[in-house]
C-alpha cells in the first residue's frame, strides 16, 4: 500500500499532492514488470487499459491508494492492483462473475470527473475534450470508486477514460449487452432454476391455477403474440370474457391470484382510448362484469395511477435517496449524518415504500376480509400493478415467502408479466429519462420491510434480496434484459442462429450457481425461518376471517357489499367512476384511506400471529426502516466490527447446522431409508463459526474488514453537529449548583 | 417449533411491567399459558369475573371509585373502576372485550391535576402525566356528597408521599426474595477483580466517613504516591470535593479511567499543585504512555462559562503532558427539554408525514450520538492508545457517569453480563453519587423542578443502542433494561432512592428496602439474552453515526398499540431459548440414537468412521 501525504496544510477538502512522479513509480516497479490481465469470462473482450492508475481507498481522507491497471472490457470496468493479491482468506461470499474491483458496465450509474479541483458530471459532451485528473464512479449497487488518472501516460489515460465513458454512458443497442457475448457454459447444477416456476408454459399456469383453486381460463391464443406484443405469452383471464381480439391487447383483466374463498386479484391496463366513447364503455362493462363474475358478483377496482406516485416520481425520489449513500469520504459522511433524518424525509423514498405497502394492504383487506374480487388498473398495467399484486400475494400466500415461491412470483408477475425491465432499468443508457424508474427495486424494498418486520415468515434472507437487487445490473441474465415476453422471444430467436454453438446461452438469474457457489448460496436462507410444522394437529386457522368481531372501533363507515342482486347497480356506478378516472377508494371516505386499513391491521394484530398465515406490515413512521444492508454495506464509517445482525444470524446458522449435521449422520448410516433430504440446503457449519480469527463486520458478507485496522470510527467535527439554539444550553450547568470557593 | 401467539392484549400493554413483580410471588406462569389472550388476562387478574386486585405485601387499597372513564388516546373512552393503593393506580374495565386494564405504580406519576372546571353534567376531568412517556386522562362524575374526597385527591396524596410527609412505598414493601441484591456490589471485590490494589494504586480511607466528599463512596482508589493530606487539598480544588479517583484499570496496559469533577480554576486561573501532582501521578501509574487525556464532557463554551462561577477546566500550562478534549455534551436542561419534545412527537400520535424530521427536531438521537461518541473516544484512548484518561463534567455526577460507564461497557466484557451491569450501576452511578432523588424526583410533586433530568434514561438508551449493534455481546436482553427503567420510577425497590451512598446509609436503605437486584436475580431467565456469547477479551467499538442509531421504539412508543412489536422482544427471546432447547434436545436424541445405531451396526460394520459431534454449547 502506497501512502501519499497530502502536504503540510490540512484542508477540509483534501487535494491530491504527489511527491512521486509516474516515472519514479515505474522504475520502482520495473523489474517484475509483467502485464497483468483480468481473468476474462468466456466471451469477454478487453477494450483498453491504462497503467499506473491510483485507486483511492475510501476509508479516510488521507488520499491513500493502490496503484494498478484499469481495464475496460465489454463486460466491466476492472482494476487490478500491482500489489500481490493478499487474499488472506478465500471469501465465503465471492461472486464468480465480478469481484470487489469490478464494475459491470451496466452497474455504472454516474461518472464524475475532477478537473482542476472541480467535480463535473461526465456526459457525452465532456468526453471529447480532455480527460480529468480524477475519475469518480458511482455504481448502481452503491459502491463508489475513485481513480487518479494523472500517473499514466496521457494517451493511455485519455483512452481509458474515453473508453469507460463511452461504454458506460453512451446509448447502445441491446445487442451490445454482454449477455449476448457471454458464452458461459450452462452449469450442471440447475436444480434451482428448475424448481422455480418460470411461467413460460401453459402447464405452469394450469398448475398455479390448480394450486390456488382458481376458476379462470388460460389463454393460449397469444402464443405467437397475435393478440398483443405487450401481453404475456400465456395468461389467465376470467371465464366470462369472450372475444379476446376485440380488446386489442389492452384492458384485459389478467388474473394474478385466487383467494381460498374464491375471490381473486386481477390486474389490467387501461382500455384503448382511441375507441369511441361507446366502445370504451362497453369495454369497461365487460371488463368489470367479467371480474365480478368470478366470485359472488362483487368487485372493487383501484386505479393505481391515481392513488400512487407515478414512475417518474419514484425515479426522482430514489435519485435523491441514493445520494445519501454514495459517500466519497468521511467528511461527507459525518456532514450528512447531521441532517440525516430530515434528508431522508425530503427524499420521500420511505414514504413511497409506505404508500405501496399501504395500497397492498388495502387490496389484501378486500380479498381477505370482504372476499371481493379486486381489479387493479394502471396505464400499462405492468409497473405498479406488479408491485401491488406481488406484495398482496406475499402477504396472503405463505408459498411466496419461500425462496422458490418468491422466485416464481417474480417470474409470474414481473418477467412473464411483461414488466419493462430494459426500459425501467435503463440498461441501454437511453437519454430519454421518461421511461426509467426503479420499480422493481421499489418492490424489493417493500419486501424487505416485510422481511424485516416478520423475519420468521420468510425462507429467504435480506442478503438474498440485496443480491437480487444487484443482479439486476449484471448484464448476464436474460431475466432483466427485456421489456416483455414478446421482446424476449424475438430477440432470442433472432440471436440464436448467430451464436456458433446452438441456442443462446443466457442464463436466468435464478441459476444462482452462475454467480455463487453452493456455500455462498447458504446466505440466501434465513435461519430464523419457521418451517411449516408437518405434524399439524391443529387445523389451519389463519384463513378464518372471523376477526371482524374483534373490531374495537365503530365501523359504520362501510359494510361489506350485499352479495347478489346488487351487481347491476354496482357496475353502473363503477363505470361512471372509472370514466372520470377517480375511484381512488371504492368505499370509505376518500380523504382517509388509511383509516379502515388501520383498523384492519389492528384487528389482525390482535389475533395470534401465524407466520404461515396472513402477514401485514406495520406502517407507522417508526416502523418503516432503511434497508441497511443494501445501502450501508460499502460505507466503512458504519461498519460494526463483531456486531450487526450478522452476529445473530451466525449464531443461529451455527445451531441449525449442528442439527443438520446430525441429521446427515443419521441418514448416511441409514441408507436403506432413502428419505429425501428437505431441500433447504445444509448449513455449512465451518462456514460462519466465529473462529479465533475473529469478528465479522456488520456489512458481512459484502464488505470485508480483515485488512482494516481494528480502530473505532470517531466522528469528526462533533461540535458543529448539534444545533441547539436554546437558551438552555447556556444555562448554568446544574441548577442547584452553588459554587463555593473554599 | 410452534409459532408463538401474539400475547399482548390491551391490558397487558397498558399495565406496567411492574405487575411482573407480584407474579413472582405467586406460581410462575408457563409459556403455553401466555398463548391465548384470555389466559393472559387470567394471569393478571386471577379471575376476571371478580374484582380482585393482586396486592403486594404491605400494599393497601386507599380508595376506589366506580364509573370512572379513562380516555384512551388509542381506543377512545373506556368506562371502569379505579383503585388507588399506596403503591399503584389500577384501572379496570370488564365491559369490553378484551378486558381493558391499566396498572401503574404511583412512583411513575409526575403530575396529577384537575383539567378545567366541572362540566355542566357534573363531570370532573383529571390529567395524569407520567414519567414513562405517557399521559393519562380520567373523567368521573362529581361526587354527590361534596364532602367526600374524590379518588384523585387520594391519588395525589399517595402519588407524592415525600411532599406529604409520608414515606415511599419501598420502605414498606417487605417481599422476600431468594437473592439479596444488596450484596451484589462489594467495592473491594470489584476492584480486586481489576487487580487492585497494586503497586501503583492504593485504597484510601480518606473518605471513610464521607468527610472529604459527601457524594463520593467510602472506598476510593488513588495513586500510591499521593497522600491523604494531599487528597484533602485536591478536594478543595475540585467542585463538590469530587477528586480524581480511579474507576477502572486496563488489565494489560494499566491505562486507567479516572473520574472527577471540574477544577475550581475561576476567572483568576487558580492552580493547585496537589491536583497537578495527582494527575501527574495518574499518568505515571501507567508506564505505557507519557500522556494523559482529560475529557471534559461539556461543550468548550460552557466549560469556559463555568469560569465565571469559579469552575473551569485544566489549563494545558498547569498540566504538562495532559491533553484536554471537550466532548460537547449538553447539560441536564437541554436533555430534559429534548425528552419533552420527544414525548410530544411520539405520544399519543405519531405524525406520519413528518415523522423523521420531527424526530430530528427533538435532537434526542443527536445527544445519544454525542454521548456514545464521547465514550467511544475514551475507550479508544484507553484501548488503542494505552493512555490513561480523566473524565469530568461540571460536578462529575451526570455526564461523567454516562461516559465512564459506557466506556467501561465497551472495554470490559464483565459489565456486559447481568451481574456485571448491576455492579457497574452500583459503582459508577449509585456509589459515585448520581443524584437519582433529584433527577427523578421520587415522590415529589414539584414536577417543574429544574433538577429533574433524564440522564440515567439517556445512559440506558445508549446501552440499548449498543445491544442493538452487538446483539450477541450482552448477557441481558431489552426487557432487562426496560425493567430497570420502570423501577427507576416505581419506588418499589430501594436501589434508586436517595442521592448518594452516604444518604442511603443514613436512611438505612439497604436495611429497610428491597433491592431491585433481589427481584431481578431471583428470576434471571427472564432477562437473559439467548444469543449471548461470552468473549472475555472483546472490546466493543460501536458505530456512532446517526444512521445506525434508532429510536428505542419498544420503550418510548410502547404505549401505542400499533407500534407494539408483533411479539414482545423478551417473548421472542424466550422463544429462541425454547427453540434452542428443542434443538439441543433433538441433538441429544439424535446422538443417542446414533450411538444406539452404531452399537447395533458395529458388529457388521466395524471401524466405521466415528464422527465426533460437538455438543451445542450453552451460554446461559
Amino acid at each position: 500500500m502506497l501512502s501519499l501525504g497530502s502536504g503540510g496544510a490540512k484542508s477540509t477538502k483534501p487535494s491530491f499532492v504527489s511527491y512521486v512522479t509516474p516515472e519514479e513509480i515505474k522504475s520502482e516497479k520495473d523489474p517484475p514488470k509483467q502485464e497483468k490481465h483480468p481473468d476474462l469470462l468466456p466471451g469477454e473482450v478487453e477494450f483498453c487499459s491504462a497503467n499506473p492508475i491510483l485507486k483511492y481507498t475510501q476509508d479516510d481522507l488521507s488520499q491513500r491508494g493502490v496503484f494498478g491497471t484499469l481495464f475496460c472490457t465489454n463486460f466491466r470496468v476492472t482494476f487490478i492492483s500491482d500489489e500481490k493479491p493478499q487474499e488472506k482468506t478465500d471469501k465465503t461470499f465471492k461472486n464468480k462473475l465480478y469481484g470487489e474491483n469490478d464494475i459491470p458496465l451496466m452497474c455504472v450509474d454516474h461518472i464524475y470527473g475532477v478537473y482542476d479541483e472541480k467535480r463535473k458530471l461526465i456526459t457525452g459532451g465532456l468526453v471529447k475534450n480532455k480527460y480529468p485528473s480524477k475519475m469518480i464512479i458511482h455504481c448502481k449497487d452503491l459502491r463508489v470508486f475513485q481513480f487518479s488518472l494523472t500517473f499514466s501516460k496521457e494517451e493511455d489515460a485519455k483512452k481509458i477514460f474515453q473508453g469507460i465513458a463511452h461504454h458506460c454512458l453512451e446509448e447502445k443497442s441491446l445487442k451490445c449487452v454482454f449477455a449476448f457475448s457471454y458464452m458461459g457454459t450452462p452449469s450442471p447444477e440447475m436444480q434451482w432454476k428448475q424448481e422455480t416456476v418460470m411461467f413460460d408454459s401453459p402447464e405452469d399456469w394450469t398448475q398455479e391455477m390448480k394450486r390456488t383453486k382458481a376458476n379462470c381460463r388460460l389463454v393460449t391464443e397469444n402464443e405467437n403474440f397475435e393478440l398483443s406484443q405487450r401481453l404475456p405469452k400465456y395468461f389467465v383471464i376470467p371465464l366470462t370474457i369472450g372475444d379476446l381480439f376485440s380488446y386489442q391487447g389492452k384492458g384485459l383483466p389478467i388474473w394474478c391470484w385466487s383467494h381460498y374463498s374464491g375471490c381473486a386479484l386481477f390486474k389490467a391496463s387501461f382500455p384503448p382510448v382511441t375507441q369511441e366513447d361507446g366502445d370504451f364503455q362497453k369495454h369497461l362493462d365487460t371488463m368489470i362484469n367479467a371480474v365480478a363474475h368470478n366470485h359472488l358478483y362483487s368487485v372493487k377496482t383501484e386505479d393505481l395511477s391515481e392513488s400512487l406516485p407515478n414512475i417518474q416520481d419514484i425515479q426522482q425520489s430514489y435519485n435523491k435517496f441514493k445520494q445519501f449513500f454514495l459517500i466519497e469520504n468521511s467528511t461527507d459522511f459525518w456532514l450528512s449524518d447531521v441532517k440525516w433524518f430530515s434528508s431522508l424525509e425530503s427524499s420521500g423514498w420511505l414514504d413511497i415504500i409506505r404508500q405501496c405497502l399501504q395500497k397492498a394492504v388495502e387490496v389484501v383487506e378486500c380479498l381477505e376480509k370482504d372476499n371481493t374480487n379486486v381489479l387493479i388498473t394502471e396505464e400499462e398495467g405492468t409497473d405498479l400493478c406488479c408491485v401491488i399484486s406481488s406484495l398482496a400475494q406475499i402477504m396472503l400466500d405463505p408459498y411466496y415467502r419461500t425462496l422458490m415461491g418468491f422466485q416464481s412470483l417474480v417470474q409470474k408477475e414481473w418477467v412473464a408479466g411483461c414488466h419493462a425491465f430494459l426500459d425501467r432499468c435503463n440498461h441501454l443508457h437511453q437519454k430519454d429519462k421518461e421511461y426509467h424508474s426503479p420499480v422493481f427495486l421499489l418492490f424489493l424494498e417493500c419486501v424487505w420491510q416485510l422481511v424485516h418486520q416478520h423475519s420468521p415468515a420468510f425462507q429467504f434472507s435480506e442478503t438474498y434480496l440485496t443480491v437480487l437487487s444487484d443482479s439486476v445490473h449484471v448484464p448476464v441474465f436474460s431475466t432483466f434484459l427485456f421489456n416483455s415476453s414478446h421482446h424476449r422471444e424475438s430477440v432470442m430467436k433472432a440471436e440464436s442462429p448467430l451464436a456458433q454453438s446452438g441456442p443462446l446461452s443466457c442464463p436466468t438469474v435464478w441459476d444462482w450457481s452462475v454467480q455463487f457457489d453452493s456455500k455462498a448460496q447458504n446466505f440466501f436462507f434465513n435461519p430464523l425461518y419457521l418451517e411449516k410444522v408437518k405434524h399439524d394437529r391443529a387445523v389451519r386457522k389463519p384463513h378464518k376471517p372471523k376477526h371482524q368481531r374483534n373490531l374495537s372501533l365503530p365501523s359504520t363507515a362501510f359494510k361489506t357489499p350485499p352479495k347478489k342482486g346488487f351487481f347491476k347497480d354496482e357496475t353502473d356506478s363503477l363505470k361512471k367512476m372509472l370514466r372520470v378516472k377517480r375511484l381512488s377508494r371504492w368505499r370509505g371516505s376518500p380523504d382517509a384511506p388509511a383509516a379502515t386499513t388501520r383498523e384492519f391491521f389492528e384487528s389482525w394484530q390482535h389475533r395470534p400471529l401465524d407466520y404461515h398465515g396472513l402477514l401485514l406490515p406495520c406502517l407507522d413512521g417508526p416502523a418503516v426502516h432503511i434497508w441497511m444492508q443494501r445501502y450501508l454495506r460499502w460505507i466503512p464509517e458504519v461498519y460494526i466490527l463483531g456486531g450487526g445482525s450478522v452476529a445473530v444470524m451466525t449464531k443461529l446458522m451455527e445451531l441449525l447446522s449442528q442439527v443438520q449435521d446430525l441429521k446427515r449422520v443419521l441418514e448416511q448410516r441409514d441408507s436403506s431409508q432413502a428419505a429425501k433430504l428437505d431441500h433447504r440446503p445444509y448449513f455449512q457449519h465451518r462456514l460462519l463459526s466465529f473462529d479465533s480469527s475473529g469478528r465479522l463486520s456488520s456489512s458481512f458478507p459484502f464488505a470485508y474488514t480483515c485488512y482494516r485496522s481494528f480502530k473505532p470510527i470517531i466522528p469528526t467535527g462533533l461540535m458543529q453537529s448539534l444545533m441547539v439554539t436554546d437558551s438552555l444550553a447556556s444555562q448554568e450547568d446544574e441548577a442547584s449548583s452553588v459554587v463555593s470557593f473554599v | 417449533m410452534e409459532e408463538s401467539g401474539s400475547v399482548d392484549s390491551v391490558e397487558s400493554l397498558c399495565s406496567s411491567t411492574t405487575t411482573r413483580s407480584d407474579r413472582s410471588s405467586g406460581p410462575r406462569v408457563s409459556d403455553t399459558e401466555l398463548r391465548s389472550k384470555a389466559k393472559a388476562v387470567e394471569k393478571v387478574y386471577k379471575d376476571p369475573s371478580k374484582d380482585e386486585l393482586p396486592l403486594l405485601p404491605e400494599e393497601l387499597v386507599q380508595d376506589s371509585a366506580k364509573d370512572v372513564t379513562y380516555i384512551c388516546p388509542f381506543i377512545g373512552p373506556v368506562r371502569g373502576s379505579l383503585t388507588v393503593t399506596n403503591y399503584r393506580l389500577f384501572f379496570r374495565c370488564t365491559d369490553r372485550e378484551p378486558v381493558f386494564g391499566l396498572d401503574l405504580p404511583l412512583g411513575g406519576l409526575s403530575r396529577v391535576e384537575k383539567i378545567g372546571a366541572a362540566s355542566s353534567r357534573g363531570d370532573v376531568s383529571y390529567g395524569v402525566v407520567c414519567k414513562d412517556m405517557r399521559n393519562l386522562r380520567f373523567v368521573h362524575k362529581e361526587p354527590e356528597d361534596s364532602l367526600k374526597k374524590s379518588v384523585f385527591e387520594v391519588l395525589m396524596k399517595f402519588a407524592f408521599p415525600v411532599s406529604n410527609n409520608m414515606s415511599l412505598f419501598a420502605f414498606e414493601y417487605k417481599q422476600v426474595f431468594p437473592e439479596n441484591g444488596w450484596k451484589v456490589y462489594d467495592p473491594l471485590a470489584e476492584y480486586k477483580r481489576q487487580g487492585l490494589p497494586n503497586e501503583s494504586w492504593r485504597i484510601s480511607k480518606v473518605n471513610d466517613h464521607y468527610e472529604l466528599c459527601d457524594s463520593y463512596p467510602a472506598t476510593l482508589f488513588v495513586p500510591v504516591t499521593i497522600t491523604d493530606e494531599e487528597l484533602r487539598r485536591v478536594s478543595s480544588f475540585r467542585a463538590k470535593g469530587r477528586i480524581p479517583v480511579l474507576s477502572w484499570i486496563h488489565p494489560e496496559s494499566q491505562a486507567a479511567v479516572v473520574r472527577a469533577s471540574q477544577t475550581m480554576v475561576g476567572q483568576n486561573g487558580r492552580r493547585c499543585k496537589e491536583d497537578e501532582k495527582l494527575l501527574q501521578a495518574i499518568m505515571d501509574a501507567n508506564a505505557q504512555s507519557h500522556k494523559l487525556f482529560i475529557f471534559d464532557a461539556r461543550p468548550s463554551v460552557n466549560a469556559a462559562a463555568n469560569k465565571m462561577k469559579g469552575g473551569g477546566f485544566e489549563s494545558e500550562d498547569a498540566y504538562q503532558n495532559a491533553e484536554l478534549v471537550f466532548l460537547d455534551i449538553h447539560n441536564i436542561h437541554v436533555m430534559r427539554e429534548s425528552l419533552r419534545k420527544l414525548k410530544d412527537v411520539v405520544y399519543p400520535n405519531i405524525e406520519e408525514s413528518h415523522w423523521l424530521s420531527n424526530l430530528e427536531s427533538t435532537h434526542w438521537l443527536e445527544h445519544i450520538k454525542l454521548i456514545l461518541a464521547g465514550a467511544l473516544r475514551i475507550a479508544d484512548k484507553v484501548e488503542s492508545g494505552k493512555t490513561s484518561v480523566v473524565v469530568h463534567c461540571s460536578d462529575g455526577w451526570d455526564r461523567t457517569p454516562q461516559l465512564t460507564s459506557l466506556a467501561l461497557i465497551m472495554l470490559d466484557s464483565h459489565y456486559r453480563t447481568i451481574r456485571g451491569f448491576q455492579i457497574l450501576l452500583e459503582k459508577e452511578w449509585l456509589s459515585f453519587g448520581h443524584r437519582f432523588q433529584q433527577r427523578v424526583g421520587h415522590g415529589d410533586k414539584n414536577h417543574t423542578d429544574a433538577d429533574r433530568s433524564p440522564i440515567f434514561l439517556q445512559f440506558i438508551d445508549c446501552v440499548w443502542q449498543m445491544t442493538r449493534q452487538f446483539p450477541a455481546a450482552f448477557e441481558f436482553n431489552e426487557y432487562f433494561l426496560i425493567t430497570i427503567l420502570d423501577h427507576l420510577y416505581s419506588c418499589l425497590f430501594g436501589t434508586f432512592l436517595c442521592n448518594s451512598e452516604q444518604q442511603r446509609l443514613k436512611e438505612e436503605v439497604p436495611k429497610r428496602t428491597v433491592s431491585l437486584w433481589s427481584f431481578v436475580n431471583s428470576q434471571l431467565e427472564e432477562f437473559v439474552n439467548p444469543l449471548y456469547v461470552h468473549y472475555p477479551s472483546h472490546v466493543l467499538f460501536p458505530t456512532v453515526g446517526i444512521r445506525h442509531l434508532q429510536l428505542w421504539v419498544s420503550y418510548y412508543i410502547r404505549w401505542n398499540p400499533r407500534m407494539r412489536p408483533q411479539e414482545p422482544v423478551h417473548q421472542r427471546y424466550k422463544e429462541l431459548l425454547a427453540k434452542r432447547a428443542e434443538l439441543q434436545k433433538r441433538v441429544e436424541e439424535l446422538q443417542r440414537e446414533a450411538a444406539n445405531r452404531m452399537a447395533s451396526s458395529s458388529s457388521e460394520r466395524a471401524g466405521s468412521p466415528t464422527r465426533s459431534i460437538t455438543p451445542v454449547q450453552t451460554f446461559v
